[in-house]
């Protein structure tokens, strides 16, 4: 097979070659009208002028076999062959092959890129020295790019997707070429989807401001003010600034920047909001499984940090599985490895209570020292197998993108899906711990151990098992933070601090009080970040933090009575 | 008996300040001589012993965990580092009176709170004012609002990470990252000769001692005894009329300056400070020194600081992916398997041939959190609770 081929090759080049360059005279059927046909065989002249006004011009017919011929322009892979009887024809050429010591190319129309076929039926394939190279100068160039822009925008004007469609109308509006109006103020009549028409409108805004008359630029500001168009904040800026200005232009572009500023101020907000609670639903993932293990057992677990990592990385080793083995089901990776991350956190947990915190039950500083050392040899240990730099989770296609909800307000799927999650494990744990007889036992511990053991309660079964479920709860966080952040070997590290705010502010084993702090530390985190940078907000939550409980020493939901902290 | 122990440590104290000095000024090639590398290397394991008498009063004697004494080791250590940086002068790389960090981050002129560092007698001074003063407004609010055991290691853990954070921060002007370096004379001793490193030495091995003996004071006077009480059983020395909290805040802040004088020591010697130096991990092995050695005895942290140092330089220049193994299974087996390793044991020791080396009413055997602990023994807390 093989080498019949080359033989085909080598007949092809050696021999064949001349001959068929004189039968593929033929014109394709479909050509192209006269006018256009001259201009595709002006856009090879040698004078610039002459070139550019063929190829502005062939843009210009708005005709897709036109397409190819201006995407080769730009590439320089434009040629032009002699035919016989002193005949030029404008061709382009494809990707070119190496035969020996001459270089082959495949040959095809200008008009609508069909292969040029030799009289065997097979593509033509031509020596590259033989042909003339059609200069492409950098003006030719920059003057054809909205050409084709104006041509892909048109098509992904039509598609079925509508990101793809807002994403051409944007495109459009930011060439700014005042020949896309008509194509757009088309779309925008058969255009239903509010976010496109949005798209479309700014776009058509933007176009006039730039390039329309007096009185449009006047009337495509005013709309932009009321589009809250956020990407027309430069050219509004130029020209309220702009001293040569018309005045009215220079006044309407003024109110349209407040228009949009406010708005932006208001969208901000939002989004800050939505990010506060995005955090605050990790770090009470986090700090849910710290309360309650803290409220049962008097144990701080400084190594939860390392169980969320652990968590992180079981998410990586399962997205590794599905590429290798099932690649098809890539998108379903996620849904596997949100119960493996819990399972392996909540193993590691198991171990690490049965091993040893179970010995040192009533002397929490002793346990605090110990889990630390835990927690340095599981992320010296993850640093050893995974490699110090981060690793690389891929959110699955249906956790990518958002809702839009307003004008530059978009809820990402992956927050939603996190703050979703918290929710739902608040709630499952709501119930285990007052509607289940599990739950009743725990609570029984927690309450007066002694008691519970003397009715016949396993309290260190117990013990065990809330630590398990406390370290399963902080794998689901390190699954769930694989979406939105970086999974290393240091993640641990830099969650349990604020986790143990949330904790301490929260009052110790209070699932409400740990709610609230998470809520209102994750959301105070987000809200001074912008302004005052993320060191002082970390700063500052801790002096709060402090101030806090100088009024409430433990946390906003104190236990009562006999069993408070003496 | 008394005088034997005393004989003991003066014995101890003359061969740290004295002999090994001494033994490193012998001409080169002398077989008994130590090396300056040696010398330079324990100066610095005595600015930690210092550090670890400090957590060990806080600790060791008083219950309370500090995991942010990396603060005040800083603080001491920026505020030396600080004046070093100054004597540099126009000696630097840049040749300009501002320090070559300053230069680079494009600061003009000298920050107001950098200037008083020109002067030496500040310089002493606020290497011990300084993280007092911290520690006493941070100490104040912490105790007086009865914020303790493990809610205030997490707080002062919180505190290591926040410095830490603003440590690195360029606009600190305290050289970001890349914190205090390129010293080039200590009043006025170039840093460089051997003469000055013995010299720097030996201060440090006096201030050891002298922070042994204050140690001392402290632990076996009444009020030391009271320290104690308030490890064992902090209600009942509330209900006995004692404010705990005052205790403990004269303690927290004696640590605290101990830990600034260990940082203003550590800095010449090993001629860097940076923010690296003072965060989460480098406070939490503090603890650990504290801890190997045996707390609530004096001269343990001060051989588990030497002695953990020790080890942490031997194995991690040959294996460095395996101290953060060895740390952590150094806290695993210090808390779990054998407690008070190397006081501990020795004690049982010398307790065959010596009647008891401790001082009144200090529990050496035994860990502090053991026995009279009815409210730590008890979980402490009601139903986790859903209203």
């Amino acid at each position: 097979m093989l080498k019949s081929l080359v033989l085909a090759l080598a007949l092809l080049t050696g021999l064949v070659a001349p001959a068929a360059a004189q039968s593929a005279r033929a014109p394709a059927t479909g050509g192209p009208s006269a006018e256009v046909a001259k201009h595709i065989s002006d856009v090879a002249s040698a004078d610039a002028t002459v070139q550019q006004d063929a190829a502005v011009a062939l843009g210009k017919t708005g005709d897709r076999k036109i397409l190819p011929l201006l995407e080769a322009l730009r590439e320089g892979s434009v040629y032009v062959r002699s035919l016989p009887g002193g005949k030029k024809e404008t061709v382009i050429v494809g990707d070119k092959v190496t035969e020996g010591d001459k270089t082959l190319v495949p040959l095809f129309r200008a008009y609508g890129r069909e292969p040029i076929t030799g009289p065997d039926g097979k593509p033509l394939l031509a020596e590259l020295t033989t042909l003339e190279e059609v200069p492409t100068g950098r003006s030719l160039r920059v003057a054809i790019r909205p050409l084709i822009d104006a041509f892909s925008g048109q098509s992904d004007l039509v598609n079925a997707d509508p990101a793809t469609r807002r994403a051409a109308a944007t495109k459009m509006g930011f060439n700014g070429d005042a020949a896309t109006v008509q194509v757009l103020e088309t779309a925008l009549g058969k255009e239903q989807d509010r976010w496109v028409r949005f798209a479309i409108q700014e776009a058509i805004a933007l176009i006039r401001l730039r390039t329309g008359t007096d009185a449009e630029r006047v009337a495509a500001a005013e709309a932009l003010g009321r589009l809250r168009s956020a990407s027309a904040m430069e050219p509004l800026q130029q020209i309220a600034g702009d001293p040569q200005s018309p005045p009215p232009l220079a006044g309407a572009a003024r109110d349209a920047i407040k228009r949009i500023e406010r708005w932006g101020l208001f969208t901000q907000g939002i989004e800050i909001a939505f990010q506060g609670l995005s955090l605050s639903s990790i770090l009470l993932l986090m700090a849910l499984g710290l309360a309650i293990v803290f409220g049962l057992m008097g144990v701080i677990n400084m190594a939860h940090g390392e169980l969320m990592a652990l968590g992180a990385y079981s998410t990586f080793l399962v997205q590794g599985w599905f590429t290798a083995y099932f690649p098809g089901h890539f998108d379903y990776y996620f849904l596997v490895a949100l119960p493996f991350s819990f399972l392996v956190s909540a193993v590691a947990g198991f171990v690490l209570e049965r091993g040893v915190i179970r010995f040192l039950y009533g002397r929490p500083l002793e346990t605090l020292l110990l889990t630390w050392g835990v927690s340095l040899i599981i992320q010296q240990g993850l640093r050893l197998y995974f490699g110090a730099a981060n690793v690389d989770v891929t959110s699955p296609r249906w956790l990518s993108g958002g809702i839009p909800v307003m004008i530059g307000v978009q809820l990402p799927y992956n927050r939603l899906f996190i703050i979703g999650l918290a929710a739902v494990c608040v709630g499952a744990m709501y119930l285990l711990l007052f509607r289940t007889d599990a739950g009743l036992r725990i609570r029984a511990v927690t309450q007066n151990r002694g008691m519970a053991a003397c009715l016949g309660v396993r309290a260190r079964w117990v013990d065990a098992g809330t630590f398990a479920l406390g370290a399963g709860l902080a794998g689901l966080a390190g699954c769930a933070i694989t979406q939105i952040g970086n999974v290393g070997p240091e993640l641990g590290q830099n969650y349990i601090v604020d986790s143990f705010m949330v904790v301490v502010t929260g009052g110790v084993g209070k699932l409400l009080g740990s709610i609230l702090a998470a809520i209102g530390i994750g959301g105070l985190n987000k809200i001074i970040e912008p302004g005052m940078g993320a060191v002082f907000g970390k700063v500052l939550i801790l002096v709060l933090v402090i101030l806090f409980i100088q009024r409430r020493p433990s946390g906003l939901f104190a236990s009562k009575g006999r069993y408070a902290e003496s | 008996m008394r005088s034997l122990e005393r004989w003991g440590l003066l014995g101890l104290a003359v061969m740290l300040v004295v002999v090994l000095p001494t033994l490193n000024a012998l001409p080169a090639g002398s077989p008994v001589r130590v090396a300056d590398f040696t010398l330079n290397l324990f100066g610095k394991f005595l600015a930690y012993a210092i550090l670890a008498l400090g957590i060990d009063l806080i600790w060791g004697y008083t219950g309370v965990l500090s995991l942010g004494h990396g603060v005040f080791f800083g603080l001491g250590a920026y505020a030396m580092g600080m004046h070093l940086m100054l004597e540099i002068g126009t000696r630097s790389v840049y040749g300009n009176v501002l320090p070559d960090f300053m230069v680079w981050n494009r600061v003009t002129e000298l920050p107001l709170f950098w200037k008083p560092f020109y002067s030496v007698p500040f310089t002493l001074l606020a290497v011990l004012v300084v993280p007092a003063l911290f520690a006493y407004v941070f100490g104040y609010l912490t105790f007086r609002s009865r914020i303790r055991g493990v809610y205030f290691s997490i707080i002062t853990q919180a505190l290591a990470l926040s410095t830490w954070l603003m440590f690195n921060r360029n606009a600190m002007n305290l050289g970001g990252t890349n914190g205090l370096s390129g010293f080039k004379s200590i009043f006025g001793f170039t840093l460089n000769s051997a003469t000055t490193q013995r010299a720097l030495y030996v201060a440090t091995a006096l201030c050891l001692c002298a922070a042994f003996v204050v140690c001392r004071l402290i632990t076996r006077s009444p009020a030391g005894r009271v320290l104690i009480a308030i490890r064992d059983s902090e209600t009942r020395v509330l209900f006995s009329g004692y404010s705990p909290a005052a205790f403990k805040l004269f303690v927290f802040v004696v640590s605290a300056a101990l830990a600034g004088v260990a940082g203003a020591l550590y800095v010449p010697q090993v001629g860097i400070i940076t923010p690296a130096k003072i965060g989460v991990l480098p406070s939490i092995e503090m603890i650990i020194w504290v801890a190997v050695g045996g707390r609530g005895t004096l001269l343990g942290p001060v051989v588990g600081a030497i002695g953990v140092t020790w080890l942490q330089s031997i194995l991690t220049p040959s294996y460095p992916d395996l101290w953060p193994l060895v740390l952590g299974g150094l806290f695993v087996a210090v808390v779990r398997v054998v407690p008070d390793v190397v006081v501990g044991t020795t004690q049982k020791l010398l307790a065959r041939a010596l009647p008891p080396l401790s001082g009144a009413g200090v529990r050496l055997s035994g860990r502090p959190d053991e026995g009279l602990r009815p409210e730590e023994a008890k979980p402490q807390t009601g139903v986790p609770h859903i209203p």
